[in-house]
């Protein structure tokens, strides 16, 4: 429910520091999924949220009131760990009621209050289990009834789904984009898997190095990164990244490089704003076709290598020049392991970044 | 079919050694107790010499005062003691699981008292309970408090003191090990549920420490009845019998009274009282892998 500010935050453990600054804003019932590769500091951020770090530098701001300096518990949230954080001496009900039951609330009322939330995640059989005697789907259902069962307005969940199992990890994904229907709260949540973070979020912060490389929503980040990184985060397969510098050639800007001439659309050509220079260009394996009549300046001749069934797509891992650039198309196109082939690659799907600062251009 | 059967027989033979030594030196004073517990025994004699009595020894001291009475101060001494350590060592515990600088220094210092020689801590204490030049005395004097008789009317209070002072560091070092070990996402769980530093002791701490906790303190009951040097030193059983613990008074009836059969028999006494807690901790340790068990075959069944 609250809107929650993050201000300069700064995060040091001794003289290293780990977090430069962090400025974002989420606003009132707003999925937040910060995502990053590991020790990018989202983590940090999480927990400095949750009040289980010190805030070094910098203010964190619920609906206007600062509360760094407050306890954990009085911050009024509510949290999902990454290993669940059962309390293992107690069973289902009584861990989903600790809270409640700290709060010394009426019996009735947290008995109601169990038996609803045990309904939402489908826990309402296994109310006497200790968790030992649980699956990690199971756990994990119980953590996030937990945290439901406070009624707090501020989720946070800290890689949840990290320790499940590849099938259990959708299905609990889906299960999680559902409850997110029903419940309005304010949720952060932390990841290192773009697959979650594009399903889930309204909007995502990538972060890596200490920095917010860039935030939006998946479709923005996907569309238009900001640089290099957000590009080859997000997506999978990651994007292809090729050396190039770009040429006039015949009134027509061209980036070049190895094995390639590719004529840029001219709109982009103008946003540009620079006629030369090392770029790189970035295209996602998705934006790459198979087209022998492809003409020239639209097209890369790529040697596959590896074909990778996966079923209705394939994707092709191909050599051209020194590089190697992957493909991802339908599984029915006839390719042939070890020729050169030609791919078309569509205008929309090429991005250029600098290649000094990585920014997007 | 020859080589299987020495195959099989490979790990016994390898235990032998070990099992001969136990034998030799276990079961072999144990059942010389045991034997020697039904007979009239003077040490002059040897063993064989000795008149078998059958239960005598056992049924005279069932109805000796001054047996039972030195059961109930064991049986006193151990009990305050071990419930003293324990909840101080807890509490100390408790209190110095944190990151502060110094702290392992700190906990360094803590046990020492548990390294230092059990016949030096009797002394050390002795010097300081003495009624005229020991410390404590000193000190309440220069306060313009009165003296206390420490090892004359408070004896038993003293010697369990002393060892309090001994072996709680034990419990804590345990205890801070039971502690570090626990799930910290747990704790972290419990701190944004909304419990205070309090609660998080009683609903949490204390209740996933309780397995390592029992254990410890069934460890240290055993070792509370079976004290005998720190005592010796400090008070040997005096004033009267007051601090006359049962390791004592066997080694007092076996050296002084020289009568090896009843210090036997005693010792019997103490063994079985010693089993039963034996039995009785590796029942508590049986009990909590028998549920970690059933739990483990409750998910597999589940799935």
């Amino acid at each position: 429910m609250p809107e929650i500010r993050l201000e300069n935050l700064v995060k040091r453990y001794g003289n290293v520091q780990v977090l430069h600054g962090i400025d974002l804003a989420m606003a009132e019932n707003e999925f937040t999924v910060l995502v990053g590769p590991s020790g990018c500091g989202k983590s940090t951020t999480l927990r400095m949220v949750a009040g289980l770090e010190n805030v070094s530098e910098g203010e964190i701001y619920v609906d206007g009131t600062p509360i760094s300096h407050l306890d954990p518990k009085d911050r009024g949230l509510a949290m999902v760990f990454q290993d669940y954080a059962l309390y293992p001496h107690m069973d289902v009900a009584r861990n989903i009621s600790f809270a409640l039951r700290l709060q010394k609330r009426p019996k009735a009322e947290i008995e109601a209050k169990v038996r609803e939330v045990a309904d939402i995640v489908g826990l309402t059989e296994f109310l006497h289990r200790k968790p030992g005697a649980l699956s990690g789907g199971q756990r994990q259902r119980v953590a996030m009834a937990r945290a439901l069962a406070k009624d707090s307005g501020i989720f946070l969940f800290d890689e949840p789904l990290s320790n499940l199992d590849a099938k259990l990890r959708g299905q609990m994904r889906a299960e999680l984009a559902i409850m997110r229907q029903r419940v309005q709260k304010n949720m952060i949540y932390v990841t290192h898997d773009q697959i979650e973070a594009m399903t889930l979020a309204d909007r995502i912060v990538v972060m890596h190095g200490g920095y917010i490389q860039q935030q939006g929503t998946p479709e923005e980040l996907f569309k238009r990164p900001a640089n290099k990184f957000v590009a080859g985060f997000l997506g999978s397969p990651p994007m292809n990244f090729l050396d190039a510098d770009l040429q006039d050639q015949g009134g027509t800007l061209h980036a070049v490089g190895q094995g390639f001439s590719i004529a840029l659309p001219a709109s982009k050509a103008q946003a540009l704003g620079r006629t030369a220079g090392a770029v790189t260009l970035g295209i996602r394996p998705s934006d790459l076709n198979f087209d022998p009549g492809a003409p020239d300046a639209a097209a890369f001749d790529l040697k596959v290598q590896v074909s990778e069934y996966i079923g209705a797509q394939s994707v092709l891992v191909c050599q051209t020049g020194g590089a190697q650039v992957t493909v991802e198309l339908k599984s029915e196109t006839p390719i042939a392991l070890g020729e050169t082939l030609r791919f078309a690659v569509r205008p929309e799907g090429l991005h250029l970044f600098d290649r000094a600062t990585e920014a997007a251009l | 079919m020859y080589t299987a059967r020495a195959n099989r027989l490979t790990p016994y033979m390898f235990m032998a050694p070990a099992a001969v030594i136990m034998a030799i030196a276990l079961l072999y004073p144990l059942g010389y107790m045991v034997w020697g517990s039904f007979r009239d025994w003077n040490p002059s004699q040897t063993i064989g010499e000795a008149e078998f009595v059958g239960l005598k020894n056992y049924i005279t001291l069932f109805y000796d005062p001054a047996f039972r009475e030195s059961l109930g101060v064991t049986l006193t001494f151990a009990s305050v003691v071990v419930v003293a350590e324990m909840v101080i060592g807890v509490g100390l515990a408790l209190l110095l699981d944190r990151n502060i600088r110094g702290m392992s220094v700190l906990r360094t210092l803590f046990i020492l008292p548990m390294m230092i020689a059990p016949v030096v801590v009797g002394l050390m204490w002795r010097y300081m309970y003495h009624p005229t030049v020991g410390t404590f005395n000193r000190t309440l004097e220069s306060l313009g408090l009165p003296k206390v008789d420490w090892l004359g009317d408070h004896a038993l209070m003293s010697v369990i003191i002393a060892d309090i002072w001994q072996w709680t560091p034990f419990i804590f070092i345990l205890a801070l090990a039971a502690l570090q070990s626990l799930p910290r996402s747990a704790l972290e769980a419990a701190r944004i549920d909304g419990a205070t530093a309090w609660q998080q002791i009683v609903h949490i701490k204390i209740p996933l420490m309780m397995p390592v906790l029992i254990v410890t303190a069934l460890l240290r009951l055993i070792d509370a009845f079976k004290v005998l040097e720190v005592i010796l030193v400090m008070t040997e059983g005096g004033p009267g019998l007051s601090t006359e613990i049962l390791a004592l008074r066997i080694s007092r009836t076996a050296t002084e009274f020289r009568e090896l059969g009843v210090a036997a028999a005693m010792s019997n006494y103490l063994l079985m009282l010693l089993l039963i807690l034996t039995v009785g901790m590796f029942a508590v340790t049986k009990l909590q892998e028998a549920r970690a068990a059933r739990l483990a075959r409750q998910v597999q069944e589940d799935t």
